[in-house]
């Protein structure tokens, strides 16, 4: 006898209204020869979530031959009133950096999916995983081994590094100051085992945005934060400019550029080309944003690496902080470089965190400068908003100090007349 | 006798090259572009240093997509867009296109198959969500209704671009908060402590693990009956609902007690002001799906409030820290109560240390 389909009507009034309906989407899959059983019980057990007001998956273990992690066990709690659904798992596969696709490849995701799992497909989870949703355990392998074969890899889950996300950067946008797509991949795939394997402290996160815009959000919800940045100075059409300040007035330009610098290196000159004090300018591109015809990032670009980011659980929330204020990101050298650093990082993470704390709560926990002296970078004036304002400190190692910093200067120097 | 057959070993293959898959006009051009602009709501128009220009179209999709929905969405991109699409961190879905004269007849197409076009600029983008009742283990709420709802309500600004400057709104499903910072954040908020079940406390938690998850040292080891389970100091406790991932059986979901609350002003970039965290506003709403309605009046009216007060280019939080919070309580009329100040760690610097007042 054909399975009926559920009583939904709470969630039947989710399908009214303009925006898409996910639950008009649920109900094709029910309705499906292919994935219908699987997914009226689904439905049932979504509705009943609605009435109740309570979530009924519990996790469990499941994953595919040679990786540790990537696939969310989820068992039904009420599998005996929805017993089709009990198994709904999800596989996390790694999209292309920038979330670009081909219309072959997204159908190939599909006909996998209806055939192996229940025909819903995220695009994307938070981490930026493409989740294949819904799935039964006996499933789990061979649809892995398809998406696989189609050059597909699986993501991270639970204590490892993390599906990374980049924003569009340098495929579209004029602001991007580095590779980022070239960036995400070489990081990510060098430090593979730790994805698929999870043997880390807690969760590592790792997201790349092309400037300060930070459009990847990698300032507060990753780890390891990479974002673009330039060291010379902002580029300037001036003739741009004075079109702009002819169409819509110095009142407008004022008011929505000059007094917007958060610090005050913006000013008109009398002939109405733009002054910029590039010393003072923090490299936070809201002139840029709003002037696009006229301004863009200077030409010696590269990228900031911002530290910690992370949400509530356990310390409460931390932003990133500044570790490396500018590294290159051009020669194989430069991307290398990053990888070290990347690789230099996990380690310090995996032997020094605590189970269960980011990366963020261990530099909290231990101090700025024992994370600086662990993974071999000094520190620098570009970390701190300001100078310490506590006088509870030892500081019997001042003159050592003093004389390192001296001679890091000293070394600038001549590096800086070769 | 057959040998048995080897399992199948990954391709360890990590993330596949993006140049596989873009738009040939986004490859062509990669690491090129001169400026863009917006020559309507949901719209981009780049142009590349050689000249090239590149439309791109936005639009919103429900991001949990069934094959026929993303089947739909592959047609009209082999239509318009050379059979290449893109998604951004918001779920929302480009169409890249290097003949302008397709604009026009690709947004019809959008609209007419009900994908709403927009979500560029100062306009309200999707909401960003988390996974709810639909997958995760220790859902609050559902995240895709909650989504679903707002974005019906908030359409005419997602297809516009009349706010002060963009919003970006999040919604999570516990305390957690996946969804992340958001100019408005609209996350479930427990108020009671977890209910223990002590039949299942030793059979499915590993103890140690979850006294040591509390923030406030709240959970300690304790006998109950005579088995092994764990106990709560109820005057400590803070019902975040860490507890609750490594061990089930201290059930922290409450269909009456799970409830909303609303945070303003979080802001990922680092775009004139440093990014910041959203911060408390509104509490104790019903969790009541699922439409949600009491959610979207609040956040209606604090959208309205911003749109007619906000300064161009003012994120949420930035328009706030001009007009001071009591300005903020006065135009959206919520109420502000013992709740709204800061106890947690470094919550000092939350506090006016200075003689300035506004009144």
């Amino acid at each position: 006898m054909t399975k009926k389909m559920p009583e939904t009507p709470l969630l039947d009034q989710l399908e009214s209204g303009p925006w898409p309906s996910f639950v008009s989407g649920l109900k094709r899959l029910a309705e499906s020869d292919k994935n219908g059983p699987y997914m009226k019980s689904l439905l049932g057990q979504l509705e009943h979530s609605y009435d109740t007001r309570k979530g009924y998956w519990k996790g469990g273990t499941a994953g595919v031959v040679g990786y540790g992690a990537g696939v969310i066990p989820r068992f039904s709690e009420v599998a005996e009133e929805y017993p089709e659904s009990s198994e709904f798992h999800t596989i996390r596969i790694m999209p292309p950096a920038g979330m670009h696709y081909d219309t072959d490849t997204l159908r190939k995701f599909c006909d996998i999916w209806e055939e192996y799992g229940s025909g819903l497909i995220c695009l994307h989870g938070q981490s930026g995983d493409i989740l294949f949703q819904g799935c039964t355990t006996d499933n789990i392998q061979p649809a892995f081994d398809e998406l696989n074969k189609l050059g597909f890899d699986m993501g991270g889950a639970g204590a490892d590094v993390r599906t990374s996300m980049s924003c569009v950067g340098a495929a579209r946008c004029e602001q991007s100051c580095y590779d980022e797509g070239r960036a995400l991949r070489e990081v990510i795939n060098a430090n593979l085992d730790d994805l698929h394997r999870p043997s880390l402290p807690y969760k590592m996160k790792f997201k790349f945005s092309g400037c300060a815009n930070d459009c990847a959000n990698a300032t507060h919800r990753s780890d390891f934060a990479i974002v673009g940045t330039w060291r010379d100075d902002i580029q300037v059409d001036q003739d741009a400019f004075k079109t702009y300040i002819a169409e819509r007035g110095r009142k407008e330009i004022n008011d929505q550029v000059i007094n917007m610098c958060p610090t005050r290196a913006l000013s008109i000159n009398d002939d109405d080309t733009l002054d910029i004090d590039n010393k003072s300018c923090v490299r936070c591109m809201h002139c840029i944003n709003v002037l696009t015809k006229a301004l863009s990032p200077g030409k010696d670009r590269g990228a900031s690496i911002i530290i910690g980011g992370k949400r509530s659980l356990k310390i409460g929330d931390l932003m990133g902080s500044m570790i490396v204020p500018f590294m290159k990101l051009e020669t194989d050298e430069d991307f290398e470089k990053l990888v070290e650093l990347s690789q230099e990082v996990i380690e310090f993470f995996a032997e020094n965190a605590l189970e269960h704390e980011r990366t963020g709560e261990m530099i909290e926990r231990i101090g700025l400068a024992a994370f600086l002296e662990g993974i071999g970078i000094e520190a620098d004036l570009n970390m701190i908003n300001h100078p310490r304002t506590s006088s509870y400190v030892r500081l019997d190692g001042w003159d050592e100090e003093v004389e390192k910093w001296n001679a890091r200067k000293a070394a600038k120097a001549v590096e800086a007349a070769e | 006798m057959n040998a048995p057959q080897p399992p199948r070993m990954p391709d360890e293959t990590g993330v596949p090259d993006a140049m596989d898959f873009m738009h040939p006009a986004l490859k062509a051009n990669y690491g090129n572009w001169k400026w863009h602009d917006r020559p309507r709501p949901g719209v981009l128009h780049h142009v590349a240093n050689n000249g090239d220009e590149v439309w791109t179209v936005k639009a919103g999709t429900q991001r949990q997509m069934d094959v026929a929905t993303i089947r739909k969405l592959c047609k009209i991109a082999d239509e318009f867009s050379d059979g290449h699409v893109r998604f951004t961190a918001r779920n929302n879905i480009e169409f890249m296109m290097t003949d302008e004269a397709l604009v026009d007849k690709l947004i019809a197409v959008l609209d007419a198959e009900g994908f709403p076009v927009g979500g560029t600029g100062n306009s309200i983008s999707m909401v960003s969500h988390t996974q709810g009742w639909l997958h995760c283990d220790i859902p609050g709420t559902d995240a895709s209704g909650v989504a679903k709802s707002l974005m019906d309500h908030f359409h005419s600004e997602f297809i516009k671009e009349e706010m002060p400057n963009r919003v970006k709104i999040t919604s999570s499903c516990c305390q957690i908060n996946c969804g992340g910072q958001g100019d408005i954040a609209i996350n479930i908020q427990h108020t009671k402590p977890p209910v223990i079940d002590h039949d299942l406390v030793a059979k499915q938690c590993e103890r140690p693990a979850v006294i040591a998850r509390c923030p406030v040292a709240a959970i300690r080891p304790a006998l109950v009956d005579g088995r092994p389970s764990l106990e709560i100091d109820e005057k400590k406790c803070i019902c975040c609902g860490a507890c609750f991932p490594p061990c089930p059986p201290m059930q922290i979901n409450d269909p009456v007690h799970s409830k909303i609350a609303i945070w303003v002003g979080g802001k990922h970039s680092s775009t004139r002001t440093k990014p910041t965290f959203h911060k408390l506003v509104a509490a104790g709403l019903p969790n009541n799906a699922p439409r949600w309605p009491e959610v979207a009046e609040v956040v209606n009216k604090i959208l309205a409030a911003y749109k007619e007060d906000g300064r161009p280019w003012e994120r949420m939080g930035e328009w706030i820290d001009r007009i001071g919070w009591p300005r903020f309580f006065e135009m959206t009329e919520l109420p502000f109560t013992k709740y709204h100040l800061d106890d947690w760690r470094g919550g000092r610097s939350s506090l006016n240390t200075s003689a300035q007042v506004r009144f």
